[in-house]
């Protein structure tokens, strides 16, 4: 590899190993995400995805292996990597009881962007979501497809190399779902760096690359489309059965 | 035979309308199933029709009892399992089944036939406390805590909401095993691929019904030409087919997109595809699903 | 009843399982009695005394003698002029100044100056300081027949030594009680409405009746374990004389933690989440008990209005009642207004919570 290909691989992780007691939650896992890549993390619940998401995003110390994100070391400089990265859950990601750009004011400070630079930007960005009209709107009025979008936004509002999105879609209608993942899109032609969990196996598909992970391990990673030639299926539905149904863990 | 029939049911959450006039009626042995959005009002259905919550107005009627006046008895002959997970994490498998099973006066054994095909995947571990159980498990052993006393009607809102394929994919396959021993089943889901296991299917959209049937005829009732398309440049694709003006509706669909256009006007938009420098256009007529028929109604209502 | 039974044994699960507020529930009495006890006491110790006395006669020195052979009273320092008092309380060598005025053989005259940052310290130092004095000029007299002045004497009746913990022990108890049956017990049915499994309840065909009365049941032996607890604490630890009859003691205490767990259930079928179960019992019930039971503040010196308001929080009723079993060691019939007020009070709470509870959800 290359010198050039290695500065632009976003995450880099070899041999990364997360112990609980006796349990390996994350057992050995190597891959590696290119600049602008949508990378789909798959797997069954128990799986291990939100270890090792925690272990990337510098919350959770792993036990043995490497790691960098952006460019930095997940042991030594957690601080780093979080200036860097951007995350979105489907549980918790914007104050429901503060307005629309008291979120983004909040959330730019939190990030360290100069006052002076976040009114500009917070405004750029809602014009760009056809928000202008509802900047003073308590979050909680806004209908889900409108939250989902102004969170997204949010988190990539420090513009940051990479962002995680846990689960971002659970329980949202077929509609949000979809220009959920127009935005996404569109975050990753401007060279943002997307790592996603979600079990839906049709946004499977939207991305570049997958992995799936089985009790702790990366059993397959690929393109979607190789995956189901190398599984020899035809839908990544099938791809996800064949390999999660081995799994002897939990049950 | 009717076994449930809601007559216009409205229930409102301060200014907003959880329900806004619900007609509802679901056979005797059918497997039912809500499907909607979050806040489509599809809990609201669960509160009511298990009578623990009472409508603004309008009647519902269960078993032929009411749901206002005859609460107690209805309350007997149902199951529930609310989306909110509902077990007691700190005691053990057994513990919690016995302790369902003696709430409506019965012994686990009494029923054990009804939930034993579910049961015995648990049995190894009915010491264990249900909170050190997996995901999957946990799902299994509420299931067998809504089934213990063998209910007429089994309610279960949004039973598969964040688990994975596979463990949804065995549930539904309870789901049948139980309708086949003639329980009724009433189950709603976020998930479009689930609709298809039901015998029919609602509809719902901020807490009104866009349509009731069989996933096989609502299907048959979407009465467009559906294309899908794919390019070597995807998300280019979607944006310019949206610019196309004979282009009604374009939407992401897994490895392609969907397309639906005004009267023959597939050649028209590969040509202006071309000028836009696209690769590889691939374009041809699929059938719709259930979560294409979503959208196309969802459109008409907006 | 069988239904009822499975309740309860579900109950002592979840509170046996859960060790760590079990130990809570078991220590907290031992906790409070040790604190409430021996650190913190209104007792006077270790009080000392400075005296600026410009001629040392020989009545003077008897009289300082006399300060210091109490033994709550140590003289630490002699002090020059009246400047230095104020600097030596500053510096906290001295609580007390004892000035004696330069002619004292023929016009006697005390000046006493205490460091009153503590009110109630400063009372009590008052007291003894002068009943001390009162006590030396009355030997005085005897001897030397100066003009006779009024005696007065005083006696401490029921506490003589004036100990905190008397006090304290009935207002513990009434804290105590509060504190888990009512408390716990309206987390723990809110708890069920949070976790979702309430719903499940409701959908059977249990009576609500059932779930709430199984609810009472662990934290009603909780509770009694703990009145054993504080009970023998009370006589071998404090050594508090148990004047009174302890069956009445026991009786008064169970009507009280009826009482709680009546308000406890009100609590939870007024709330929907833990974390307001627990603001509404802190603040509805343990600030009132600690503030207007006359465990701490005596009532007799409240606004007319707080008063009134004390005369319906059932603790001062029952820290009353203990107080007049335990300390005073009054016949039942004594506490026949308490007891009354308590079982009307728990009647008409558990008649509330009864009808706000609801068969629904909302």
């Amino acid at each position: 590899m290359n010198n050039n290909d290695s500065i632009n691989k976003v995450i880099k992780v070899e041999n990364l190993t997360k112990k609980f007691g006796s349990f390996v939650a994350v057992d050995n896992i190597s891959f590696e995400v290119g600049k602008g890549e949508i990378f789909g993390f798959l797997g069954a619940n128990g799986a291990g995805k939100t270890t090792a998401m925690r272990m990337l995003c510098g919350l959770s110390k792993a036990s043995s292996g490497k790691a960098k994100v952006a460019g930095f070391d997940i042991y030594k400089q957690t601080e780093e990597i979080k200036k860097r990265i951007g995350y979105m859950s489907q549980k918790f990601s914007l104050y429901e009881d503060l307005t629309v750009y008291e979120n983004i004011r909040l959330y730019g400070g939190i990030y360290g962007i100069k006052e002076k630079d976040i009114k500009p930007r917070a405004y750029d960005l809602l014009e760009n979501l056809n928000f202008l009209d509802k900047k003073d709107a308590l979050v909680k009025s806004l209908p889900l497809g409108w939250k989902q979008k102004l969170a997204f936004s949010v988190a990539v509002f420090h513009k940051p190399k990479l962002v995680f999105l846990d689960e971002p879609t659970g329980g949202v209608d077929p509609k949000t779902r979809r220009q959920f993942w127009e935005q996404i899109y569109e975050a990753a032609s401007r060279g943002i760096t997307i790592f996603v969990t979600t079990h839906y196996m049709d946004e499977a598909e939207y991305c570049d690359r997958l992995s799936i992970m089985v009790d702790g391990k990366i059993e397959a990673l690929d393109s979607p489309q190789n995956l189901k030639k190398q599984f020899n299926v035809n839908s990544m539905e099938d791809v996800f059965h064949t390999l999660a149904s081995k799994a002897k863990r939990g049950d | 035979m009717e076994i449930v029939n809601t007559y216009n049911l409205v229930k409102k959450y301060g200014e907003t309308y959880a329900l806004d006039g619900l007609n509802l009626s679901i056979n005797k042995g059918e497997l039912f199933g809500l499907i909607g959005a979050d806040g489509a009002g599809k809990t609201t259905v669960f509160r009511i029709l298990t009578s623990l919550i009472l409508p603004d107005s309008g009647d519902a009627k269960i078993l032929n009892l009411d749901i206002k006046e005859d609460y107690k008895e209805i309350r007997k002959n149902i199951g529930y399992m609310p989306g909110k997970f509902s077990l007691y994490l700190d005691l053990s498998v057994y513990e919690n089944l016995k302790f369902f099973a003696s709430v409506f006066g019965i012994s686990i054994e009494e029923n054990m036939d009804i939930i034993y095909p579910i049961y015995k995947h648990l049995e190894k571990f009915k010491d264990r406390k249900a909170g050190k159980l997996s995901g999957g498990m946990k799902q299994k052993l509420a299931l067998s805590c809504a089934l213990i006393h063998k209910p007429k009607i089994l309610f279960l809102d949004e039973p598969t909401t964040g688990v994975d394929p596979v463990s949804r994919k065995e549930f539904w396959e309870m789901l049948k095993m139980l309708k086949s021993q003639g329980i009724t089943i009433i189950v709603s889901t976020p998930y479009m691929d689930e609709a298809n296991m039901c015998d029919r299917i609602a509809l719902m959209r901020k807490g009104k019904l866009m349509s009731i049937n069989s996933p096989k005829n609502i299907i048959k009732d979407f009465d467009e030409v559906l294309y899908e398309i794919k390019s070597d440049n995807m998300y280019q694709l979607l944006n310019d087919i949206r610019e196309f003006k004979k282009t009604k509706r374009a939407y992401t669909f897994g490895v392609s997109h969907h397309l639906i256009l005004e009267k023959d006007s597939k050649d028209e938009i590969l040509e202006y595809l071309k000028t836009r420098n696209h690769k590889n256009i691939f374009i041809n007529r699929v059938e719709p699903n259930i979560e294409d028929c979503y959208l196309q109604i969802e459109s008409l209502y907006e | 009843m069988k239904k009822f039974l499975a309740f309860v044994q579900k109950e002592f699960y979840h509170i046996l399982r859960d060790k760590r507020t079990m130990l809570i529930l078991l220590a907290m009495p031992i906790a409070m009695i040790v604190i409430f006890g021996f650190a913190i006491s209104t007792e006077l110790q270790n009080v000392d005394v400075g005296v600026l006395a410009p001629n040392k006669t020989s009545s003077i020195r008897q009289i300082i003698n006399k300060i210091n052979a109490n033994k709550y009273f140590t003289i630490v320092k002699e002090i020059d002029n009246s400047k230095d008092i104020d600097k030596s309380m500053k510096q906290g060598d001295i609580d007390i100044a004892i000035v004696f005025n330069s002619n004292f053989n023929s016009d006697p005259k005390i000046q006493i100056v205490i460091d009153s940052s503590n009110p109630n310290l400063a009372n009590s130092e008052m007291f003894y300081i002068s009943s001390i004095l009162k006590d030396y000029f009355q030997d005085a007299n005897r001897n030397i027949n100066l003009k006779p002045s009024i005696k007065t004497n005083t006696r401490m009746l029921y506490n003589p030594q004036m100990k905190s913990s008397y006090n304290f022990v009935p207002g513990i108890m009434g804290m105590i009680f509060i504190l888990i049956c009512a408390l716990m017990t309206s987390v723990s049915i809110v708890r069920e409405k949070e976790r979702g499994s309430m719903e499940v309840l409701l959908v059977s065909p249990v009576k609500p009746i059932i779930i709430i009365f199984a609810k009472m049941v662990p934290y009603f032996v909780v509770s009694c374990a703990n009145l054993l607890t504080i009970l023998l604490l009370a006589f071998t630890l404090l050594q508090i004389p148990m004047n009174g009859s302890i069956l009445f003691l026991c009786l008064i205490s169970l009507i009280y933690i009826f009482l709680s767990l009546a308000f406890g259930l009100l609590v939870s079928s007024l709330v929907e989440t833990q974390v307001a179960a627990m603001f509404a019992s802190l603040l509805g019930l343990l600030l009132p008990v600690l503030m207007l039971s006359g465990m701490i503040f005596p009532i007799d010196n409240m606004p007319i209005i707080l008063q009134w308001i004390s005369n319906i929080v059932p603790a001062k009723w029952y820290i009353s009642a203990v107080r007049k079993i335990m300390i005073e060691g009054l016949e039942f019939t004594y506490v026949l207004k308490e007891s009354i007020i308590l079982t009307v009070m728990s009647i008409f709470l558990i008649i509330v919570a009864l009808k706000k509870y609801k068969n629904r959800l909302e």
